[in-house]
């Protein structure tokens, strides 16, 4: 029996279907609501202070104000009771020329943070995933 | 032969230097069988290892493929350059068990990403490549009536794109690739033949899933030309696990059912595949 090209195909059209029916957007409870997003964003932050690569960038930030802005946009993103308030990715990224390898770094670092904090990997995946558009706004600027 | 192939591609994966690593686990593909990088039977629009940033990333591979009536082993180096250029170099040796003298293919391989990011932007990543082929044993291809029996090129488009979480919060990645060839049995027979003589459009696709951040299963399909009148050629298909225990290193179990070959019918075996990227 040939491996079937209608597998192949099925793969892709759910792949097309891009607006996932089971809520794709909503994934606050699955992130652990508030105190999940907290663990995770604390964990986040130690990370970076522990990266050579990427520690240099945050050397002068306001760490308390950077977790309070990371916690909100984690929670808005994720479908959870939270505005940003804080400046836009634009703003607070412009004039640091983050490269596409430096980006990927903090992705790892956000990875290393969830996985730490137990966060399931549909969560961790859906997190990624929509904080992938702002990349843009954030790279080579 | 196996072990040696292994051992000498692990062992240049322990070899230490500033290792290109910007890029995220497992978007570096696997090798394919004509030494470009992507799936295990196509090349994908990745490139190959894990340069970003203006980096070099080097690797080695080696394939093997065992059916009923043949071996096909691949070795080969591959470079990359700031997640823009690839160049690989495979060596192809198709044993036809029970008969002495392999049929022997260098393959040179170009590709150059055009636009796009794998992961991060809506559109797919789109690269062009080219595969340059040469026959070091011609005796069956002229046997057999094929056109040319020295060297082909096939030249392909590839776009590819990983979607994040697409499948209930899983990623998923897929590939399509359309690639402009007149070789037969991908040059292992020569190119072109007496039922069909001129470059044809073959499409390949590719889908798979992240079941873990390190782990993919997959399916592949490649339509494949049928030029000679001697010998039917069938479409390559596989379905694959792919593993990526870290950055230096992708090991690749594959079963394929690879059609007819030289006469052979319904030839399906086991793949399996290793790429490290020792630099």
């Amino acid at each position: 029996m040939k491996i079937s090209i209608v597998a192949v195909s099925v793969l892709l059209a759910s792949v097309l279907n891009i607006n996932v029916v089971h809520a794709s957007s909503d994934f606050y409870d699955e992130l652990g609501g508030a105190a999940g997003v907290e663990k995770i964003v604390d964990g986040f932050i130690s990370e970076i202070s522990y990266d050579q690569e990427i520690f240099p960038f945050f050397k002068d930030t306001n760490v308390p104000r950077l977790r309070e802005k990371l916690i909100e946009q984690f929670c808005m993103v994720s479908g959870g009771p939270c505005e940003y308030t804080g400046d836009s990715m634009e703003a607070s990224h412009t004039g640091m020329n983050i490269t596409s390898g430096e980006f990927n770094r903090v992705v790892e670092l956000l990875q290393n943070a969830m996985i730490k904090a137990g966060t399931p990997m549909t969560a961790r995946n859906r997190l990624i995933r929509s904080l992938a558009p702002l990349r843009p706004e954030i790279i080579e600027r | 032969m196996l072990i040696k192939g292994v051992l000498l591609t692990l062992l240049s994966a322990i070899t230490l230097s500033a290792h290109a690593d910007s890029r995220l686990l497992g978007t570096s593909g696997v090798t394919g069988l004509e030494g470009g990088a992507g799936g295990g039977l196509t090349p994908w629009a990745v490139i190959s290892g894990y340069s970003d940033d203006s980096e070099v990333s080097a690797g080695a591979f080696y394939t093997e493929t065992d059916v009923q009536d043949f071996r096909l082993d691949v070795k080969g180096v591959s470079l990359s350059y700031d997640n823009r250029v690839e160049l690989s170099a495979a060596l192809q040796s198709f044993e036809i068990k029970g008969v002495a003298g392999d049929i022997r293919q260098e393959i040179y391989g170009l590709k150059y990403r055009i636009s796009g990011d794998l992961v991060y932007t809506t559109m797919p990543q789109i690269s062009a490549g080219l595969q340059y082929k040469r026959l070091l044993d011609s005796g069956v291809a002229d046997a057999v009536g094929a056109t040319e029996s020295g060297t082909g090129t096939d030249i392909y488009i590839s776009a590819t794109s990983l979607e994040l979480g697409a499948l209930a919060g899983y990623h998923v990645l897929w590939n399509a690739t359309l690639r402009a060839t007149k070789a037969n049995q991908m040059g292992l027979l020569g190119y072109g033949g007496d039922d069909a003589d001129g470059y044809q459009l073959m499409p390949e696709f590719s889908a798979l899933v992240l079941v873990r951040d390190d782990l993919a299963l997959g399916i592949e399909y490649r339509k494949k030309p049928d030029n000679l009148s001697a010998f039917k050629e069938d479409s390559f298909r596989d379905v694959f696990i792919a593993w990526f225990p870290s950055k230096k290193v992708n090991l690749t179990l594959a079963y394929a059912q690879l059609g007819s070959i030289a006469g052979s019918d319904d030839q399906d075996g086991l793949y399996f595949s290793v790429s490290s990227w020792f630099k």
